[in-house]
C-alpha cells in the first residue's frame, strides 16, 4: 500500500527545470527522506505533494486522492511542518493548536484528546498558556511540529523540522520522529545527513531537479564504496552518475 | 463556515492583542478629538466644531485598518504562516473572508470609541449617531480591502510604510477635516472629490444631520472605490496564493 504515488510528475518555472519527470513511491507508515543541496528541488517537491504548486505535468496520489484534481482531499490528510517555525505570534501554544484542530473540525473532545497526547509528547504542558511569540526558537519549532500532527495526518511533511535547534532538542525530536514510524508516512527534508541516515527507511537523493534514486543508507554506502554516508552522499552530489 | 470563523477568530486576536493597533485605533484618534476640540475651545474655528470634527476623526481613525490587515497579511505571508494554512482545508474564500470579518466589527468599535467620547463634549446622542456609526462600513471595506491588497503584494516593512505613512496623510489631508480644501487651491479640491477621504467625512456629516438626501452623491464614490479595492485584493490575494 502506497501512501504516495507519483507518475511523471514535474514542475517548470518558465524555462528552468526545478523537478524532471519523477516517478516514485513512498510505502504507507513509510519514513522517507529527501536529501539534496541547496536548489535540488526538494522544497519544490514537497510543495507539489503538499498541494502548495501545481505540477507543470504529471500527477501525484496522496493519501489515495490526485494533488492535481482533488487537493481538499489530500488537504485533510496531510501535516505539513514549513522551514520556518510558522506559528501565530500571538496566539498561545494551546490557541495555536486550537486553530489547527478548528480548521480540520475536530470536536471539541478530540481537540482536548490531541492537545493533551501531544502536550506530553513535545514537553508543552508548562508552556501552553504562553503566546508564541515569546518563546524560543527550539520551543516555537516543537510547537511547529506538534501543529503539523495534531490533525492526526496520515502523512507528514517535515521541511528541516530540527533546523536551528540544540543538539538536545535535536535528538529529543528524533525520537518524537522516530516514534511516528508504522503510524504515519513521513516525507523528511534535511541537510542534516546523520539525521536521514538514524532516522528513514529510505533516502531519496535529488540533483538538479532529478531523483538519483531511493536506496537505504547502507545501500547508497555500498553503491558508492564510501565508508560512510556523507561521503557517499558528496560522492552522489558531485557526480552526474551514479 | 466553521473554518473560516476559526480563521477570522485567530486573526481578531492577531489585532486586538498588538498594543500598537489599540492605541492607533482607539486611543490616537482621541487624542487627535481632544486636542482639536480644545483648539477649537479658545480659538473658534467652525471646522473643529464637534459636529464636523467627529466624523472627521472617525473617518482618519479607519485608514489604520488598512495598517493592521496589511501588515497582519504580509507577516502571514513572509513567516510562513500563510504557506502552513494553504495545506489546510481552508480555501481562498475562507481566507479572504477571514482577514475581512473581524474587522469590521473593529471599525464599528474604533467608530463608538470616537462617537461616544464626542457626546460629552457636546455632541447630541441620536439615532443619527447610529446611523452615522453604520455609515461607516462601506468605507471601512474599501481600508479593509486595501490592507489585504497591501498585505499581498508588499513587505511587511513596505506595507507600514505605505500603508502606515503615506496613505495615513493622504486620508488627512484630502479628507477636509484638517484644513478647508478649496482654500489650498482647486487642484486639491479635484484630488480630494476624486478619491473617497472626503466624501466619507462629507457623508458622515449628513449622517449626523439626518440628511439623506446629501449622503447618496458622496455614498456612490465611496461604494465604487469599496467595490473596485475589494475586487482588486482578491485578485492581488489569488494571485500571490497561486504563485506558492
Amino acid at each position: 500500500m502506497y501512501a504516495i504515488q507519483t507518475t511523471a510528475l514535474s514542475k517548470r518555472y518558465g524555462s528552468k527545470t526545478a523537478i524532471e519527470p519523477l516517478s516514485l513511491t513512498i510505502r504507507t507508515g513509510e519514513l522517507f527522506a529527501l536529501l539534496g543541496v541547496n536548489g535540488a528541488g526538494k522544497t519544490t517537491l514537497i510543495k507539489m505533494l503538499s498541494c502548495l504548486t501545481q505540477p507543470t505535468h504529471g500527477d501525484a496520489i496522496v493519501g489515495g486522492y490526485s494533488v492535481k484534481r482533488e487537493p481538499q482531499q489530500v488537504k485533510r490528510r496531510i501535516g505539513v511542518s514549513p522551514q520556518e517555525n510558522a506559528v501565530a505570534p500571538k496566539l498561545s501554544v494551546r490557541e495555536n493548536l486550537e486553530l489547527i484542530t478548528g480548521i480540520h473540525s475536530l470536536s471539541k473532545h478530540k481537540t482536548e484528546e490531541r492537545i493533551s497526547v501531544l502536550s506530553d509528547r513535545f514537553s508543552l504542558n508548562d508552556r501552553l498558556d504562553e503566546r508564541a511569540e515569546r518563546l524560543s526558537g527550539g520551543w516555537q519549532r516543537r510547537v511547529s511540529l506538534a501543529m503539523a500532527l495534531i490533525s492526526e495526518p496520515q502523512i507528514l511533511f517535515l521541511d528541516e523540522p530540527t533546523l536551528g535547534l540544540d543538539v538536545l532538542s535535536r535528538h529529543a525530536l528524533w525520537k518524537t520522529i522516530e516514534s511516528l514510524k508504522g503510524r504515519v508516512t513521513v516525507v523528511l527534508t534535511t541537510h542534516y545527513l546523520e539525521e536521514a541516515e538514524a532516522l528513514s527507511d529510505r533516502i531519496g537523493i535529488l540533483k538538479k531537479g532529478r531523483l538519483l534514486g531511493v536506496e537505504s543508507a547502507d545501500a547508497w554506502k555500498e553503491q558508492t564504496g564510501k565508508a560512510d554516508f556523507e561521503s557517499a552522499f558528496i560522492a552522489l552530489s558531485g557526480e552526474e552518475t551514479v | 463556515m466553521k473554518r473560516m470563523l476559526t480563521f477570522a477568530k485567530r486573526c481578531a486576536k492577531e489585532i486586538l492583542r498588538d498594543p500598537i493597533h489599540l492605541f492607533f485605533g482607539s486611543v490616537f484618534p482621541l487624542i487627535l478629538l481632544l486636542l482639536l476640540h480644545t483648539i477649537q475651545k479658545n480659538i473658534p474655528v467652525s471646522l473643529f466644531e464637534i459636529g464636523s470634527l467627529t466624523p472627521g476623526i472617525t473617518v482618519f481613525s479607519l485608514s489604520f485598518l488598512t495598517l493592521f490587515a496589511g501588515t497582519l497579511v504580509a507577516k502571514d505571508r513572509e513567516s510562513a504562516f500563510l504557506q502552513r494554512l494553504y495545506t489546510t482545508p481552508l480555501t481562498a474564500f475562507d481566507f479572504i473572508v477571514g482577514y475581512t470579518l473581524p474587522l469590521l466589527p473593529i471599525a464599528l468599535g474604533q467608530a463608538a470609541v470616537c462617537y461616544l467620547a464626542a457626546v460629552p463634549l457636546g455632541l447630541p446622542l441620536s439615532i443619527r449617531t447610529l446611523h452615522a456609526l453604520l455609515g461607516i462600513l462601506p468605507m471601512a471595506l474599501f481600508h479593509i480591502a486595501l490592507g489585504l491588497l497591501c498585505g499581498s503584494v508588499l513587505s511587511v516593512k513596505q506595507t507600514s510604510s505605505l500603508c502606515g505613512a503615506l496613505l495615513t496623510n493622504l486620508a488627512a489631508w484630502l479628507s477636509g477635516v484638517w484644513f478647508d480644501l478649496s482654500l489650498a487651491g482647486e487642484w486639491l479640491k479635484t484630488a480630494a472629490d476624486a478619491l473617497p477621504f472626503l466624501h466619507a467625512v462629507e457623508a458622515e456629516k449628513a449622517l449626523l444631520q439626518g440628511s439623506f438626501e446629501t449622503v447618496l452623491p458622496h455614498a456612490l464614490p465611496i461604494l465604487l472605490y469599496a467595490g473596485l479595492t475589494t475586487a482588486a485584493a482578491v485578485f492581488f490575494f489569488l494571485r500571490q496564493m497561486k504563485q506558492q
